[in-house]
């Protein structure tokens, strides 16, 4: 049990890292890309232009999320 | 060569030089404090498992995934790397986070070797396991690194090469000077690798998704590779931008000895 908590803690700090908030970010993206490709709404152009798209704006919505408290 | 295998080995090369200079940081603070030999065999122990790590992962990869779904799957873990290693840089460079430090590393190591007090017996236990433990976990991220860009663009022995380079280059260097490197800027270079993995991971894992539509093919970029220019300079850009909105009001320049460092590795 001791070695199964401490795996995985390894990978969570590997993968995850500081900022949960970032893989959090990146699944979001690629779930509303997903949603968007399944119910054909754009072609492959549309489709890799959107996802770039969701990923920069998740990123910036996590980074505006992490400097928020530091405002006050 | 063309331009392609040359920006896999610099991108490789420089992601394992960053990682490089943290693990022997460690590595000399337990081989002056304690013991050379303990902290040589700890490294050298990790650096076998490395290697067992990458052929048993290299091998399952390759042989078990499809194409795309090799792509959703390292392309988004990459682009997770990347993001974070982009946002440590955006907030160091806005001053919001403390700028890491080797040299503080260094002494906070050196005061935790001094600090465990002495081993009896051959093997100085102490600084064989802060050794394995710092080679590997800075080593795990470099070995997927490699995988990652070697698969991605058919082409491990070139990502290898890149890797190895650093790797050589950094020994060289410590052993040149006997002190931590911290006179190289490793924010800079991590903020340079947080770019490129963030523009590779965006491109793979956008890619990949098209292993959930029929036929499990990637999705296309227009431009293909030449995409992947497009997103450095969008992401780097974006991350001038974030820099210039977040930076934090300007203050009186701190003395000497005061400026905040992080000693977290």
């Amino acid at each position: 049990m001791k070695f199964l908590k401490a795996f995985g803690q390894f990978w969570y700090d590997f993968i995850i890292g500081d900022d949960w908030k970032i893989a959090v970010a990146v699944v979001l993206a690629l779930g509303v890309l997903l949603v968007a490709m399944v119910t054909d709404l754009f072609g492959d152009t549309g489709l890799t232009l959107l996802g770039g798209a969701a990923i920069v704006i998740a990123f910036a919505i996590s980074l505006a999320i992490d400097v928020r408290p530091k405002r006050r | 060569m063309d331009a392609a295998t040359w920006g896999l080995i610099i991108a490789t090369f420089v992601a394992c030089f960053v990682e490089m200079v943290e693990a022997t940081t460690i590595v000399m603070a337990m081989g002056y404090t304690r013991s050379w030999r303990s902290a040589l065999i700890g490294t050298f122990a990790a650096l076998g498992v490395l290697a067992v790590v990458t052929l048993a992962a290299g091998y399952a990869l390759t042989s078990w995934l499809p194409e795309s779904a090799l792509q959703l799957a390292i392309g988004g873990l990459l682009l997770i790397f990347g993001l974070q290693w982009l946002r440590k840089a955006i907030l160091r460079s806005s001053g919001r986070k403390a700028i890491h430090d080797e040299d503080a590393i260094y002494q906070e190591e050196v005061e935790a070797a001094k600090a465990a007090g002495d081993t009896k017996g051959g093997l100085d236990l102490f600084a064989f396991m802060v050794s394995f433990k710092g080679v590997f976990l800075e080593g795990m991220e470099v070995v997927f690194i490699v995988l990652t860009f070697g698969l991605n663009a058919n082409n491990i022995p070139a990502a290898s090469l890149g890797a190895i380079a650093a790797v050589v280059m950094v020994l060289g260097i410590a052993v040149a000077l006997r002190r931590p490197l911290s006179m190289i800027n490793e924010n800079l270079l991590k903020y340079a690798v947080g770019l490129l993995l963030a523009s590779f991971g965006t491109y793979w894992s956008v890619e990949g998704i098209g292993i959930f539509r029929d036929g499990r093919e990637s999705l296309d970029w227009p431009g293909h590779d030449l995409m992947i220019l497009a997103l450095l300079a969008a992401w780097f850009v974006l991350s001038r931008i974030f820099i210039a909105v977040l930076r934090t009001p300007a203050t009186p320049t701190p003395a000497a000895g005061q400026i905040p460092v992080e000693v977290k590795k």
